[in-house]
């Protein structure tokens, strides 16, 4: 019953299992502090028991009867009484369930209810990166350029509105679903970029959390295929097939014009492109932004070089995004992609005005489009000036580092 | 003539009145006669706003806080959780031109009385 007795590699086990262990015990013990508490208990027993008894041939099923067993124990002993309602008495005190059939549909309850819209928009993105993804609140705070405090208050007030309001730990019936999925979908897009592109620190990707996005993605999508659903799996696939062309081995930044086409994930490009197909054929006009920005990608994807790339329909899609969701980032987007299709003075009278309207000031990306520009127009000044400008707002890196590659050739 | 006496309080004084007091009033003035119906709320943090407009259901974190609108009514309602008393709320006619502000229902009298026998049950072990 037991595997060989080797010392098994908690960190490892931790990372794969904690965030579905917890998610069953919030439903077993409703409540998130106590489960909180249990999965620790579970995870102390496992480090003290395996080493010598070995790994238990489920050892998910035993991380959850353990905590759960823990969890009746301080009941028992009164620590806890007081917070424990009945129901959450009977729950823990019932006989064992089938617990695996159950363990996806409880990080979907998770996802739900930290997605809940009567939390505060900042709290649940926290609280999603915090439980769903297991992040520490140190990690969210630099994810997020926010004091720790501050994230740890938002955590705090939102579980404590979890219980005290009784937002309910269940996936929303099918009436309610499309409305509850639209902030379950922002705040997925937000962790998976976090994962793709984190706005600070050294590494410019971190693989584990966009594939954490795409896997909470996948199984909305299968659980409710509706085309916003689809389409941001689309997305999410479709970045995440250049994710390995996108920095070199040192971890520079490699522009998608300049990025080995070879190093795409084919295999990821064909499902995101089957993904963005069916959901553009099931939604027609009334396709969504995630789906609209898919579309895009999947054209950048279709080019076998940058020089075949379609600009006309990306330009034609960014127009119709433009309409569904008016924002001064997809307004900077068209005009880089309007450059490429009629050529860089008509993307910089684009992004200058853009520019001039104020909002994208402080936009890093905005300087770093318009000195590219300048580059290519050989405004040699001009172009330093906004590299300057994006590396004086950058904290990545990478980003650093290839601004300054490039002012660098400027100067040559 | 019914009157519905609405409580107003900074939640940081809240500590200067013990729940003991509240509940030996709310006792009191319900055997009067007088009192038809009270409740305590949990506090401003649990709440949640409902809006309906143009036929879609708008649900926010947080109290209502437009200075336009005045209070105009009220419903207690008994709902399985916060899902369903939303649902509930949405189909409050002036939830389309208004707002309706779902807060829960603090259990004061059970808390006091879970503290009252807490107390004899250490009286009589003493």
């Amino acid at each position: 019953m037991t595997a060989a007795l080797a010392t098994p590699d908690f960190d490892a086990l931790y990372r794969a299992e904690s965030r579905r262990v917890l998610a069953t015990l919030i439903r077993l013990l409703g409540d998130f502090e106590q489960a909180e508490e249990a999965l620790h208990d579970a995870f102390r027993a496992a480090m003290e028991q395996w080493p010598a008894d070995g790994v238990p041939e489920n050892p998910r099923a035993w991380l959850v009867s353990t905590g759960r067993f823990k969890a009746i124990d301080k009941l028992r002993r009164g620590e806890r009484f007081e917070a424990l309602d009945d129901d959450a008495a009977g729950r823990i005190a019932a006989p064992d369930a089938p617990e695996t059939e159950d363990i996806e549909d409880d990080r979907l309850r998770l996802i739900f209810t930290c997605c809940h819209p009567a939390l505060n928009a900042d709290a649940q993105v926290a609280l999603t990166l915090r439980e769903v993804c297991g992040l520490t609140t140190e990690e969210i705070a630099r994810a997020f350029l926010t004091a720790v405090p501050t994230i740890a208050q938002r955590i705090v007030r939102a579980k404590a509105k979890i219980r005290d309001a009784k937002i309910p730990y269940q996936v929303p019936s099918p009436e309610e679903l499309p409305e509850r999925l639209d902030s379950v979908l922002r705040v997925i897009y937000l962790v998976f970029n976090e994962g793709y592109s984190a706005s600070s620190g050294d590494t410019l990707t971190r693989a584990d959390l966009s594939g954490e996005a795409i896997r909470v993605a996948r199984l909305l999508a299968q659980l409710l295929p509706q085309p916003e659903a689809q389409g941001l799996l689309a997305l999410m696939l479709l970045h995440e097939s250049r994710r390995s062309a996108r920095a070199s081995a040192s971890g520079d930044l490699i522009t998608l014009e300049e990025q080995d086409r070879a190093l795409w994930d084919r295999a990821l490009i064909a499902e995101g492109t089957a993904l963005i197909e069916r959901a553009l054929a099931s939604a027609g006009a009334g396709a969504g932004a995630y789906a609209l920005q898919a579309a895009i990608s999947a054209v950048h994807a279709e080019a076998v070089t940058p020089a075949t790339t379609d600009w006309a329909q990306i330009v034609g899609l960014y127009d119709v995004l433009l309409q569904r969701e008016p924002s001064p980032v997809i307004e900077l987007n068209r005009a880089v992609a309007v450059a490429m299709r009629d050529g860089p003075q008509a993307g910089l009278v684009l992004v200058d005005a853009l520019l001039a309207q104020g909002e994208l000031r402080d936009y890093r990306l905005a300087h770093a489009a318009r000195a590219d520009l300048c580059r290519r127009l050989g405004r040699v000044a001009d172009a330093k000036a906004a590299y300057e400008r994006a590396l004086a707002l950058t904290g990545l890196a990478p980003e650093r580092r290839f601004i300054e590659r490039r002012l660098a050739e400027l100067a040559a | 003539m019914k009157y519905l006496c609405l409580v107003y309080l900074d939640e940081k004084r809240l500590p200067e009145l013990p729940d003991e007091d509240c509940v030996a009033f709310d006792e009191g003035i319900r055997k009067s006669g007088h009192c038809i119906a009270s409740e305590a709320l949990q506090s401003v943090t649990s709440a949640t706003t409902v809006r309906m407009r143009n036929g879609r259901l708008s649900v926010t974190d947080g109290p209502f806080a437009e200075t336009k609108e005045q209070l105009a009514g009220f419903y207690m309602i008994d709902a399985r959780d916060l899902n369903e008393a939303i649902q509930i709320a949405s189909k409050i006619p002036p939830a389309r031109v208004g707002s309706i502000e779902v807060r829960p229902v603090r259990p004061i009298r059970e808390t006091v009385a879970q503290e009252r026998a807490a107390r004899t049950a250490t009286v009589q072990s003493a």
